[in-house]
């Protein structure tokens, strides 16, 4: 959204005797100023300090300022679009630097003094400031002390006008050790992506190989090997173009990013007990059970039912129904509708549509499968919905899931009065439930029994509470 | 000879091959009125005889037809339809779409039908086609009622066929072009007292001169009776005998409700149950001469199903009428008219349970109805039941129109026990919850009266069902979104990106003498919409939850999180209201604010730390500590003055943005934290006041903030003379003295809520912001000269475009609101406002 240059600083320093020759392990003359011209700006370095017992070199990027306007995501409107931040690229484009402006250091050759490249020297990097998302000065920890770093973190507060607000998600960063300059700078490159976390830019072709050949000898056994992997690979979206000049932004939003943390969070509270397998074999189960052969999945999100549905023989006639546009299509891509064979594709459709609107496209279906979706709903638009499903679309069968918040004591990694999701509005216990199927069965014509999903506890129930309504 | 055809029939063609039809057809109406099954045939066939097409050349002449039907005009099918199995389709489609039949029947002399064909190149098939067919003809002509064909027209020779003229008669429920002012009057059952007294309140003078009446209306006024008139109440035949003068004094109109029908059917000597209050009716009669039976019986035989009035705006109907059969006649509306839909069970009083067809209506018309007792009359969706049980001691209702004022009288005393109680009230939003998908998903075309049609993209009305759906508030609070706000063109001036100079111009450049600059808040833009008692928040807009209002963000969200606060907030306001005479003034029990709401940092809390405060900490720790790097290589004599010049500056504006920020940073504790900057009173009762300019709208704002300085905020704002220069300069300098203080910038409207210009609609308002304001919202860096010229280069034309279309949408939401309007009608213009929000335009401006 802003138009900025990037305020980025990597120093390295070295107390090597004679620590000038740190000028020569980076083809760098000490009194010069050296700068390089980068697709998006260029990149400077200087040496702040250069004496025999300690030298600096320093590395700053001043990036072209881009007009940046992000893709409308969700429909958040305009407001979410004005107030959404976008993290710094910097780091992602300090490592491009690296490798423009090191790129012979970093592959360890030197022309003047190959031994001394070869050797470990006493060297440390400071990163000035280093955004520390998805991870915190743990995972700086855990991504540089494997490779025999000492990592010190200085957090930044967010503004020293409001010290309750705490500290930013920066840090100036120092990692020092004894180590090869190339290998100081290999690391670098590859873990200040990772540390900004899925925001990656990516001059050229075929990062997999490039990472394979970067990480050589220490990749292979580093213990966060894996994550390291995903995060370097995972963002890729977007390109420098050819034209050099533009860079593109990876055009995701952040509210997505959101609601996938959201996900992911509501799954590593239920993870040990793998509440979610258990609640799709309950609900296919039952709805088997109840003979039904047309069925809909209402707030089908990105199709886990539905794949589980289309494998029962019984389910002629399936119908995902989800309200964001880009959830149905990214489950139309999960379950391959393209490439679905015709007497499978027959069977099963996709929708977007909403539960607080009447849809004549609902009406005639043996059963609905509402699965931990009201629980997202605003209280104040219960009874819209309640009209909609029982009172107009009035399906055979309503399989119908959420939160028995009772349970909620149980999950060890909640705090007391939270949510299982930050999108929850509420979670209703036992009792609040099953007041609520009550009523609302007896007011449209349809029966309902209780079941809980999950290891129950003797005293607070199931994780999950199913109502089974069946129409009169 | 004369034919005369309801402007709105299926009419029928009838006759072999070669009788004349098409010719006919041609000559007495328009060809697009006009569908043929040869030129059917031809299409699909290229060959208008090659008979093997017939079966699908009759399903476009089927689709044709329906489209035709559905949408109420007139429509001739040229075809033989010489066969009951031919015609029965046709039929069929026209008692579904409740069209009047019509067949001018070809029934000429065979010889002449062969010859003609004969002399037809592509008719050579011979006289054996002609004959079977004008067999199927003759068999035919005695069953066409029976069939459902209304009126039948014989033509036996040519020159029968070549005499007759076409004369289109309008419907008799078609009263579009009388617009009253009428008053309706509500179901009477025999109450000739309650009749009377209501009558004279409604300035009719009634005189009785032995069994003869005579009414005099108020000068331009005239009754409409929603049926109903007689049994269960004391004097029904006097209640016919005022009825019946008023009608044929041309000083009144009268429906046909299911008791009069039922009358009706006794005088004529059918054996109907004499229940339900018709005992009662039987024995008045008793007493009267069988001449005024007879007289009553054929009255009541002649009354209509409903009335279509006002230019389509008004319908009335004893039982009410769906939109689908509102101006249509068929056994089907005459039925619904009079007894309504039925589910066909019946409750535990064995009453039938009727199909609330009210909560689904979404038509234009207004419905005005009676038939099933009310305590109150009220609207819901656009129609009102005014039966408010005057013969079962409730009282006896009329609604006036077009001002909509109801008028009623208390029932002297209970004439008959109920068999069920009357319902609770009804509520104007019980239709909130019958919104279907139909009518927001998919592209929308939106008829406003301010831009006429407005239409909504498909993909953007999908993206906005999410944030209806999952984040708005109830949709029966939504009826208003504000247009989105453009910023003034981009100033030529050295180093700035707004200036109010180019804001002034626009509108100056549009022929507008006077605008009026407001200061602008840097809060968050919010509707308060607020009910004088929560029983209005009922009857006015259905909601039933016990609130009395809702904050809304311009997003249709919450603006509250805690229902206390905003509860607090809404109390101030109230009282505000009432202690500025505003709710006595207004005379109404509900009101729109459009405000803004502080402090800023209130909504945007997590915004200002996750991105403003963030960008500010990492912007000055990096540039602090190149800063210190820099001046370290200086010191050892490096020639690094270039890059520690820009990161010198690069560090003064990164500090100059945490102030810009933290300007807008306020606590937030409670409610005494919270200031509101009411702006425009954008409605109330019977009220859009779009009508009223901006002097006015401010003058009512500043009269609300004096009333609650604590809480609300009196803008400041003056009104500028575009053709006086030094008017022009002051305000100028006002703008320059406010954000040279830190305030983010003014807004600029024309004085006219609504401005038209050479090209149509005028941006509503204008903004133009501070220079240190828009460092948060371009950056930090974003006055550094090479940054500003490319900035210059914003386009503003999209969000100009999108904010006339938001304003006209968001102010045609008011009006339908206002006229009580079905709630669909309203929530399409308000989705479409947010629909138009999830268009891609740059968010900084």
């Amino acid at each position: 959204m802003f138009i900025r240059k990037t305020s980025m600083l990597l120093t390295v320093t070295t107390t090597h005797r004679p620590a000038t020759d740190l000028g020569f392990l980076l083809m760098k003359n000490p009194a010069r100023v050296h700068e390089a011209e980068l697709p998006f700006g260029r990149a400077t370095i200087f040496f702040p300090e250069a004496g025999e017992d300690r030298c600096t070199a320093a590395l700053t990027v001043e990036v072209d300022p881009v007009e940046l306007v992000r893709g409308k995501g969700r429909g958040g409107g305009i407001e979410e679009q004005y107030v959404t931040d976008r993290p710094y690229a910097a780091s992602s484009l300090l490592s491009v630097a690296i490798g423009r402006a090191l790129g012979t250091a970093m592959s360890g050759r030197s022309r003047d003094r190959q031994a001394l490249a070869d050797s470990p020297l006493p060297l440390a990097a400071r990163i000035d400031p280093l955004p520390l998302r998805g991870g915190g000065e743990a995972l700086v920890r855990r991504l540089f002390e494997p490779l025999g770093y000492a990592v010190a973190a200085a957090p930044v507060p967010l503004d020293p006008a409001h010290p309750e607000w705490g500290d930013s998600p920066y840090a100036a960063v120092t990692l020092s050790g004894e180590t090869r300059l190339a290998a100081l700078l290999t690391h670098l490159f590859v873990l200040i992506p990772v540390l900004d976390d899925s925001k990656h830019y990516y001059v050229g072709e075929d990062e997999v190989a490039k990472l394979l050949r970067k990480g050589e000898g220490w990749l292979e056994s580093h213990p966060e090997r894996e994550l390291i992997v995903r995060r370097y690979l995972g963002g890729f979206r977007s390109l420098v173009r050819a034209a050099g000049a533009a860079l593109d932004e990876r055009v995701e939003t952040e509210a997505a990013d959101e609601a996938e943390a959201g996900d992911s969070a509501e799954e590593a509270i239920e993870k040990p007990i793998r509440l979610n397998d258990l609640r799709i074999d309950k609900v296919v189960e039952t709805l088997k059970a109840l003979g039904a052969t047309s069925v809909l999945d209402l707030g089908c999100g990105e199709g886990r039912l539905l794949r589980r549905l289309l494998a029962e023989r019984q389910f002629g006639r399936i119908v995902g129904v989800e309200v964001a546009p880009r959830i149905l299509a990214a489950a139309g891509d999960r379950l391959r509708l393209e490439r679905m064979a015709d007497l499978q594709r027959k069977r099963i459709a996709l929708l977007q549509g909403s539960l607080v609107y009447r849809d004549e496209r609902l009406m005639g279906f043996d059963a609905a499968a509402v699965i931990e979706v009201i629980e997202h709903m605003e209280p104040d638009r219960l009874p819209a919905f309640e009209a909609a499903l029982f009172g107009h679309a009035r399906p055979g069968a309503i399989v119908l899931t959420t939160p028995n918040r009772d349970y909620n004591a149980c999950f060890e990694s909640m705090a007391e009065g939270a949510m299982r999701h930050p999108d929850h509005r509420f979670e209703w216990t036992r009792g609040e439930f099953e007041h609520w199927a009550l009523g609302v069965a007896s007011a449209h014509g349809y029966e309902v029994r209780f079941e809980g999903i999950g290891a129950a506890d003797p005293a607070r129930g199931a994780p999950t509470q199913m109502g089974v309504f069946t129409r009169c | 000879m004369l034919i005369e055809i309801p402007e709105f029939a299926l009419v029928l063609l009838v006759g072999a091959s070669g009788t004349g039809k098409s010719t006919f057809a041609a000559r007495h109406f328009l060809p697009t009125e006009t569908v043929s099954s040869d030129r059917a045939r031809g299409w699909v066939a290229d060959d208008e005889t090659d008979q093997a097409a017939s079966g699908d050349a009759f399903d476009i002449v089927h689709a044709i037809v329906e489209k035709r039907l559905k949408g109420r005009r007139l429509t001739v099918v040229d075809a033989t339809n010489v066969q009951p199995e031919s015609r029965k389709g046709l039929i069929a489609l026209a008692r579904k779409w409740h069209a009047l039949v019509v067949a001018i029947v070809f029934d000429l002399p065979e010889q002449l039908a062969v010859e003609r064909n004969a002399s037809r190149r592509d008719r050579a098939f011979g006289a054996g086609p002609v004959r079977r067919q004008m067999q199927s003809l003759k068999r035919s002509l005695r069953g066409f009622q029976r069939e459902g064909v209304r009126y039948v027209h014989l033509l036996r020779t040519p020159a029968d066929v070549d005499a007759v003229t076409i004369a289109r008669t309008r419907l008799w429920v078609d009263r579009r072009d009388e617009s009253g002012p009428f008053d309706i009057v509500g179901d009477v059952h025999g109450c000739a007292d309650e009749l009377e007294r209501l009558l004279a309140d409604l300035g009719y003078a009634v005189r009785w001169d032995g069994t003869e009446v005579a009414v005099t209306p108020p000068a331009g006024r005239s009754a409409i009776f929603v049926g109903d008139l007689v049994d269960r109440g004391p004097r029904s035949p006097d209640v016919l005998r005022i009825v019946r003068h008023m009608v044929e004094a041309g000083t009144a109109l009268a429906v046909v409700g299911n008791h009069d029908d039922k009358l009706k059917r006794h005088l004529s000597g059918r054996a109907v149950k004499a229940t339900h209050g018709l005992a009662e009716t039987i024995e008045q009669f008793s007493g009267e001469s069988p001449a005024f039976a007879r007289e009553m019986r054929d009255w009541l035989d002649g009354l209509v199903s409903h009335y279509v009035l006002d230019g389509g705006r008004l319908v009335v109907a004893h039982a009410g009428l769906k939109e689908e059969m509102q101006g249509r006649a068929s056994g089907a509306v005459r039925s619904f008219a009079m007894y309504g839909e039925t589910s066909g069970e019946v409750d535990e009083f064995g009453l039938p349970v009727r199909y609330d067809w009210a909560a689904d209506y979404k038509g234009k018309a207004k419905v005005v109805y009676g038939h099933t007792p009310v305590p109150e009359a009220n609207w819901v969706n656009g129609t009102i039941c005014i039966d408010t049980g005057c013969c079962f001691g409730g009282k006896l209702t009329a609604l006036r129109w077009p001002e909509m004022d109801l008028v009623s009288v208390p029932a002297a005393r209970t004439y008959y026990e109920p068999i069920r109680p009357l319902p609770a009230p009804a509520s104007s939003g019980a239709g909130g919850i019958h919104l279907d998908i139909a009518d927001v998903l998919g592209k929308q075309a939106i008829e406003t009266r301010d831009l006429g049609i407005v239409t909504v993209r498909e993909e953007n009305a999908a993206a906005a069902l999410e944030v209806m759906s999952r984040w708005a508030v109830d949709p029966r609070w939504l009826i208003h979104l504000p247009p989105t706000m453009s910023p003034a063109e981009t100033s030529r001036a050295e180093g700035w990106l707004e200036r109010p100079e180019e804001a002034l111009a626009y509108y100056a450049g549009q022929g507008v003498r006077e605008v009026v600059v407001e200061e602008k808040h840097m809060g968050s833009r919010a509707l308060v919409l607020l009910c004088r008692t929560i029983e209005a928040a009922v009857t006015r807009f259905g909601v039933a939850g016990g609130e009395r209002g809702v904050v809304m963000t311009r997003t249709g969200r919450r603006f509250f999180s805690d229902p206390a606060v905003e509860a607090a907030a809404l109390h101030r306001v109230d009282a505000a209201m009432a202690a500025a005479g505003l709710w006595d003034e207004l005379a109404s029990d509900w009101v729109l604010w459009d405000t803004e709401i502080m402090p800023w940092s209130l909504k945007a809390q997590a915004l200002v730390e996750r991105q403003y405060a963030a960008v500010g900490a990492a912007a000055v720790s990096g540039l602090g500590a190149l800063a210190d790097a820099l001046a370290r290589a200086a010191a050892r004599g490096i020639a690094v003055d270039g890059l520690a010049g820009r990161t010198g500056r690069r560090l003064a504006n990164a500090r100059a943005f945490r102030d810009a920020y933290n300007r807008y940073v306020g606590p937030f504790a409670g409610i005494d934290d919270l200031r509101i900057a009411p702006f425009h009173l954008l409605a109330s009762e019977r009220a859009v006041h779009a009508d009223k300019d901006h002097v006015w709208h401010m003058g009512q704002a500043h009269r609300l903030a004096a009333a609650d300085p604590a809480l609300l905020v009196a803008t400041a704002w003056r009104g500028v003379d575009l053709a006086n220069a030094e008017a022009t300069r002051d305000a100028v300098a006002w703008w320059e003295a406010l954000t040279g203080a830190g305030g983010e910038g003014v807004v600029v409207k024309p004085r006219a809520f609504l401005a038209r210009g050479r090209r149509g609609l005028l941006q509503p308002a204008v903004k133009c912001r501070g220079r240190e304001y828009l460092r948060i919202i371009y950056g930090p860096d974003y006055d550094v000269p090479e940054n500003l010229e490319r900035l210059r280069r914003r386009g503003l034309g999209q969000k100009r475009s999108m904010a006339i279309r938001e304003f006209a949408l968001g102010l045609e939401a008011l009006h339908r609101f206002v006229e009580r309007a079905p709630l669909s009608r309203v929530h399409q213009c308000v989705f479409g406002v947010l629909a138009m929000e999830s268009e891609p335009v740059d968010p900084r401006l």
